[in-house]
């Protein structure tokens, strides 16, 4: 490898330009490709902030806590050694978006302030209003603009990622993208390629997500080979305002800074919530959980509202929705730390949430799971090994992932203001990686045979021509709403086997339906019907792997959850002092606390378990009450 | 709701006009589309419908609409289009607010990609321009940043929250389509990066890029850019900001070329 090599990034968030930032800080060439501007990437909506335990507030807080917080918060399902780092990366990340001009709010001292999450006792969220993800984003985009003026970095944005290009051996050297503008398709030559390109909310219709977050890529690397792990740990995240087009996050931070969720105690109260008096109001994240109150993790209280408004049926009116009250708080407090969603909710519903409570109800947030990646420990500290070309690489050679595209972070749930802290943490790893992953390789994926290159071009040209001749019955973005409606109803806080395998057999359906889809434009120029029936083939790839490895896991552990082989409740507050219930989690545990493996096959997801190793932290049950 | 209260409600339809143009350098012209009304519709949910079942009022089947958009509440910036002849975001433009039919239009100050997608790099260039970044020494840990009063932050944080839309050129009488005037957002940015404890250390270079051909002095004062603005940055103050920094420089300017004129031309 030359001393300066040229590598591919595809996405343009928070994971991408970290990497990205990496390898241009080392003197490599980087081609970023991005599906819009990267400055409009989904990073953006992430609102509460980013944690890091600096302990500014006397509380005694550190790094190890972070730690534990993190492994419980998802069940001891998360990649140890991983996690170690992060948290331990933190504060020095958090200072560097403070250096590179991020307006984080600030204490009267001039230090950065920090607000309480959900699932810890301690302040460790730095925050800028309620756009944190939009203001670290822009920090990110600022210094790659940087670069890009500079010549190190090219952006090649309304590009779409298409696949790898690989050699013989199977070792990516390269990828293939269409420009979503003319329609030009052409290969990208790489010594290692890193797909930082999100989540797959859109596989679920209506969800939190940006409508860019197919998930495609990460699809498309399933069925090139790539693993794909956890795939059933979906976050739905318990306060969203549902909506027509999607439901719009109201962040933790609400509760964060003092929001109360509550529904009338009288089953179909019509009076207006701010007659109710409190002694008829039912708190019942604060009656359930006195420690953490508000602030359980989010699978907690998703859970909790969901059967407040199915079970019980005490939701608002008798329908789906809670209170999330913020009214007994100064619209002046509200309007410095969380004027960012006040005003989502002014905008979107019309009402002013300082005056009356909020209306939400869980929708679909985050993929914990993702393409499986490897790290290196470091033995003496069990975090990453620094420069190791392991570190966030996926089973292909050559091929890396970060941000929420990899599965690493967050195991069974996913702790609020930890997205964005794992999305920089795994690009700041990740960018060295494939640095010293390129160091290593004898050969330069640009003396590599151009036959190889032209091959793979080849190949995406004739499959965008066939779909450009599809004429069959089938609107495309009619399925996709098929799709996601049915993931939506099965595949989210409930899950019970037999609506699982209905959703399976659905899927299996859609794909043979796709064959039959009208690509609807057969026009030359920004043609995104054409690459969206692309598109929708590696989403029901995707939402087979959700709905199949949902199927196979009869446990409930964090965002996943089934009644039907649920632990009864301990008989002891401390679960611990219960030696039956004691002796049901460890069986349930050896079974089951285990990554799920996809692999992609013509006959639907192959599924198998591999065992975690946990040289960080000794699991225990998880309680919060 | 009874029976007869729901298929009133199913069997509402909100009607639309939609610029269509096939490519940049074709001619454009309008489609018309019926869709069904749903409470809490806006004009992207209604744009979704469309694609769903692409077919004009005439019964015409067209392909979908091209349009921008990707966070659906207004801070990804991507959806900014002329709507009823007024630039704004779409994902924020509720139909139970609008009058019908719908009009909805490219912006008209940057070039046409295609129906009502359009090409915003003349900002991202302007960013560039003003060198709108803090050049840190690296990503390498050194500690904290500089401290800040919450006040400085509270007027840095509002003007970082520019996603970039374009309703600001869109909507100034001194941005063309052929011109280079930067607009607005970029003078503000270059206000934000000058106010930073870090940044004002290459004040100076912000304040000469805001001079020259397409800088701040194209600026007409029209004011319309405060007033379209969807994050209600302010604009003007900014512009008034800047301009008093471009004064202040030109002066310094013209106070040193005396000077050194003087020290150059001493006693022969």
């Amino acid at each position: 490898m030359a001393a300066a090599a040229r590598f591919t990034v595809v996405g343009g968030g928070l994971a991408g330009l970290m990497t990205t930032i990496k390898l241009a800080e080392a003197g490599h060439q980087v081609d970023v490709l991005s599906l819009v501007p990267v400055k409009r990437s989904h990073s953006v909506c992430a609102q509460g902030g980013i944690n890091g335990a600096v302990n500014t507030k006397g509380e005694g807080d550190h790094p190890d806590i972070h730690v534990k917080d993190t492994l419980r918060g998802g069940d001891f399902l998360a990649e140890q050694v991983s996690v170690k780092g992060m948290c331990y990366a933190a504060p020095g990340i958090i200072y560097l978006l403070d250096r590179m001009g991020v307006t984080f709010n600030r204490t009267s001292e001039g230090l950065l302030d920090f607000r309480r999450f959900g699932g810890t006792l301690h302040h460790r969220t730095a925050f800028a209003g309620a756009t944190t993800g939009q203001q670290l984003l822009y920090a990110l985009d600022e210094q790659v603009r940087r670069y890009e003026s500079e010549g190190k970095v090219t952006k090649y944005e309304y590009w779409e990622w298409l696949g790898t290009v690989k050699d013989e051996g199977g070792r990516v050297i390269g990828s293939v993208a269409v420009d979503l503008r003319t329609m030009e398709i052409r290969t990208f030559p790489a010594e290692a390629v890193c797909l930082a390109t999100g989540g797959p909310g859109i596989v679920f219709g209506r969800s939190t997500n940006s409508i860019i977050n197919t998930g495609t890529a990460a699809g498309r690397a399933y069925m090139e080979g790539a693993i794909y792990a956890n795939g059933e740990f979906i976050q739905v995240h318990p306060t969203s305002i549902p909506g027509e087009d999607k439901l719009r996050l109201m962040s933790e931070s609400v509760r964060g800074e003092g929001g109360r969720v509550w529904v009338p105690r009288k089953k179909g109260d019509t009076r207006n919530p701010r007659d109710i008096p409190e002694s008829e109001r039912f708190y019942f994240l604060e009656e359930k959980y006195p420690k953490y109150k508000n602030l359980v993790p989010r699978d907690v209280a998703t859970r909790e509202i969901f059967m407040v408004c199915r079970d019980l049926g005490m939701g608002i009116g008798g329908k789906d929705g809670v209170y999330l009250d913020v009214t007994h708080i100064p619209a002046k407090t509200l309007d410095a730390k969380i004027k960012g969603v006040m005003e989502i909710y002014e905008k979107f519903v019309g009402d002013d949430p300082r005056v009356t409570p909020m209306v939400i109800f869980p929708g679909m947030h985050y993929s914990m799971g993702g393409l499986y990646v490897r790290f290196e420990a470091d033995s003496r500290t069990q975090t990453p090994l620094e420069g190791s070309p392991v570190n966030q690489s996926t089973n292909i050679p050559g091929l890396y992932a970060t941000g929420e595209a990899d599965y690493a972070f967050h195991g069974a749930n996913r702790l609020g203001a930890n997205s964005l802290l794992s999305c920089i943490y795994s690009g700041m790893i990740g960018g060295p990686a494939m640095a010293a992953y390129a160091k290593n390789n004898a050969t330069s994926a640009a003396a590599m045979p151009e036959k190889y290159f032209q091959s793979a071009k080849k190949y995406w040209e004739d499959r965008f021509a066939t779909i450009k001749a599809m004429n069959g019955a089938e609107n495309p973005y009619a399925l996709a709403k098929e799709l996601g409606d049915i993931m939506t109803e099965n595949c989210t806080v409930v899950r019970y086997n037999d609506r699982l395998k209905k959703t399976v057999e659905k899927i299996r359906e859609l794909k043979s339906r796709w064959k039959n889809v009208n690509v609807l434009d057969t026009g030359n120029v920004a043609n995104r019907a054409l690459s969206y029936t692309n598109q929708l083939w590696n989403m029901l790839e995707l939402g087979e792997v959700i709905a199949t490895s949902a199927l196979l896991r009869d446990e409930s552990r964090g965002a996943h959850y089934k009644p039907e082989f649920s632990l009864p409740e301990p008989k002891t507050k401390d679960p611990r002092e219960d030696a039956d219930w004691m002796s049901l989690w460890r069986k349930r545990h050896e079974k089951w606390a285990k990554t799920t493996i996809a692999k992609h096959a013509e006959q639907g997801p192959q599924i198998s378990y591999e065992e975690i190793s946990t040289p960080v932290l000794d699991p225990e049950p998880r309680w919060y009450a | 709701m009874d029976t007869a209260q729901a298929s009133a409600v199913t069997t509402k339809t909100v009607t639309f006009r939609i610029w269509r143009q096939d490519d940049p350098n074709k001619p454009g012209h309008f489609d018309e589309f019926k869709v069904p009304y749903t409470k809490g519709a806006n004009v992207i949910s209604c744009l979704m419908e469309i694609q769903r079942n692409p077919v004009t009022v005439e019964g015409k089947r067209v392909p979908p609409v091209i349009w921008d958009a990707a966070c659906l509440e207004e801070v990804c910036g991507s959806c900014a289009m002329n709507i009823n002849g007024r630039v704004r975001m779409a994902c924020s433009a509720l139909i139970d607010k609008l009058e019908q039919p719908i009009t909805l239009e490219p912006m008209s100050k940057f070039p046409v990609v295609r129906d009502l997608s359009v090409d915003r790099e003349r900002m991202f260039n302007a960013l560039k321009r003003v060198k709108g970044w803090i050049p840190v020494d690296g990503t390498h840990n050194l500690g904290p940043g500089p401290r800040q009063s919450p006040k400085d932050q509270s007027v840095m944080y509002v003007l970082s929250t520019c996603i970039t839309c374009g309703s600001c050129l869109e909507a100034c009488p001194q941005v063309t389509i052929d011109n280079d005037f930067m607009g607005a957002a970029a003078i503000s940015q270059a206000r934000l990066f000058n106010m930073h404890p870090t940044g004002k250390m290459q004040s100076e270079e912000r304040v000469r890029s805001l001079m020259g051909p397409g800088g701040i002095q194209d600026c007409g004062k029209a004011q319309n850019c405060v007033k379209v603005c969807p994050k209600e940055i302010p604009l003007t103050t900014s512009i008034a900001v800047m301009n008093r920094e471009v004064t202040k420089l030109m002066i310094k300017d013209i106070f040193f070329k005396e000077e050194e004129q003087k020290s150059h031309g001493g006693p022969g």
